[in-house]
């Protein structure tokens, strides 16, 4: 996916966001509530959420790629997100920052918030707006729930709630997500995040080009 | 399928019906594999044959074509819970006839991760490959797991983690064993997506272990080992 601003200006002077595809519609948000028309987003597969070790090489072609093209400043949409600092030693070979923290889940709900609830989410299933949008494609399909409701005890049998992390004020977004949480037989917290630590980041990375 | 086409497992010779055994624990059919155990017992085979032959060997090949990517992780769960109804129905008769022992483990998810699908298929398929597993269940701690080795004095310290953020734990668990002077009197071996052979090596583990299939290789190699030093020493 290219942002349609990406035109406006030489690479030189923009800036490239590689990110996660489970988070490009919030970016798009915030970039145009904040009026950054010099960032254009690339998004690599929201798949690799299922396949965290794809993440860090697919992002090492993708940022050598924008090099290509021209791009000075690069930032990468991803947290840690399972790659075990894997993705860290790319940026590092690249000299480009990520979004800071293990996943985006922390991120939404904002990093010093998660570090300091410590274990409390240690059975907590998250749900984001992307989540709650694509449940039945991204989850129940992939994981063969929606032909072998048999098998949720054995992904989801140590989860106790289910709590939605929600980005934008969405009522039929609420209701997907409160629909995802029965289907998993888990109880249901609702939270409104915003975009949490999302868009200082993307702030900081549209402010340095 | 019409009924022409219907399989009565019951018609079936002995190394059709395990053949038949094979392809149904391959699609995950429960019923089909409690019937064709039934079937083979009555037919006066051992419960250490119906489950070698036909469990092991079917989830033999199950396990080779995830390795391939053939087969995906919903359908190796339909297999396993497949195959867990099958030795529901052994491991009592398994007790009662002294089947082999190869040796014991105990196994469990570390602090922080309560993800046990790799860790359950692993001790299903030690089980039946003839280790006595303990398994600790998730989130378990150094305590948790250095009380579960006083109690059960396994040969076997098997450790399991989904999560990058909890995989280091398994180091905390080796480093105090280290510490309390027991490190080398087990073999211990890891495992979970996010871990690999340098990691295991560098958290000072014995192995690290792939997949299931390489869990229970892995297993008996280290207990080929230990026999051939006891006989040597």
């Amino acid at each position: 996916m290219t942002s349609k601003l990406q035109a406006e200006a030489s690479p030189a002077k923009r800036v490239r966001v590689i990110g996660c595809g489970m988070i490009a519609r919030e970016v798009l948000a915030i970039n145009e509530q904040l009026g950054f028309d010099h960032v254009d987003l690339k998004c690599l597969p929201a798949e690799y959420h299922h396949h965290p070790e794809r993440i860090a090489p697919e992002m090492d072609k993708a940022i050598a790629r924008a090099r290509e093209e021209g791009f000075e400043n690069i930032f990468v949409g991803y947290a840690d997100c399972g790659t075990g600092g894997e993705l860290d030693k790319v940026c590092m070979k690249h000299g480009v920052e990520r979004i800071a923290g293990p996943h985006c889940f922390s991120f939404y709900m904002g990093n010093q918030q998660f570090a300091e609830a410590d274990g409390d989410y240690l059975t907590t299933f998250f749900i984001t707006d992307f989540l709650a949008r694509h449940f039945e494609t991204f989850m129940k399909r992939p994981l063969g729930l929606d032909r072998h409701p048999e098998l949720l005890p054995m992904y989801f049998g140590n989860y106790t709630r289910a709590l939605y992390l929600a980005q934008t004020e969405d009522p039929e977004l609420e209701a997907n997500a409160r629909e995802a949480a029965d289907f998993l037989g888990l109880e249901y917290e609702y939270r409104f995040t915003g975009f949490g630590d999302l868009t200082p980041a993307l702030s900081e990375a549209a402010n340095s080009a | 399928m019409s009924d022409e086409d219907e399989i009565i497992l019951s018609e079936l010779d002995d190394d059709e019906l395990v053949a038949q055994m094979h392809d149904d624990l391959y699609d995950g059919l429960k019923e089909e594999i409690e019937e064709g155990t039934n079937i083979l017992l009555g037919r006066g085979w051992t419960p250490y044959d119906v489950l070698t032959k036909a469990l092991v060997e079917g989830m033999r090949i199950v396990g080779i074509d995830f390795r391939d990517g053939i087969l995906f992780v919903p359908e190796v769960l339909l297999a396993a819970n497949a195959m867990k109804s099958g030795m529901t129905i052994l491991r009592p008769l398994l007790a009662e006839t002294g089947a082999p022992k190869l040796g014991s483990m105990v196994i469990g998810t570390v602090k922080g991760d309560i993800h046990d699908i790799g860790k359950n298929l692993v001790g299903m398929m030690m089980e039946g490959a003839g280790f006595d597993v303990h398994d600790i269940g998730i989130n378990t701690d150094v305590d948790g797991y250095l009380a579960a080795i006083d109690e059960h004095q396994p040969d076997i310290l098997g450790m399991s983690a989904l999560l990058t953020t909890t995989m280091p734990y398994m180091k905390v668990v080796i480093d105090t064993m280290i510490e309390k002077g027991m490190r080398d009197d087990y073999t211990i071996l890891v495992g979970g997506a996010p871990l690999n052979e340098d990691f295991g090596k560098a958290i000072g583990a014995d192995a690290y272990c792939r997949d299931a299939a390489v869990a229970v290789e892995t297993a008996k190699e280290f207990m080929a080992r230990k026999h051939n030093q006891m006989a040597t020493g």
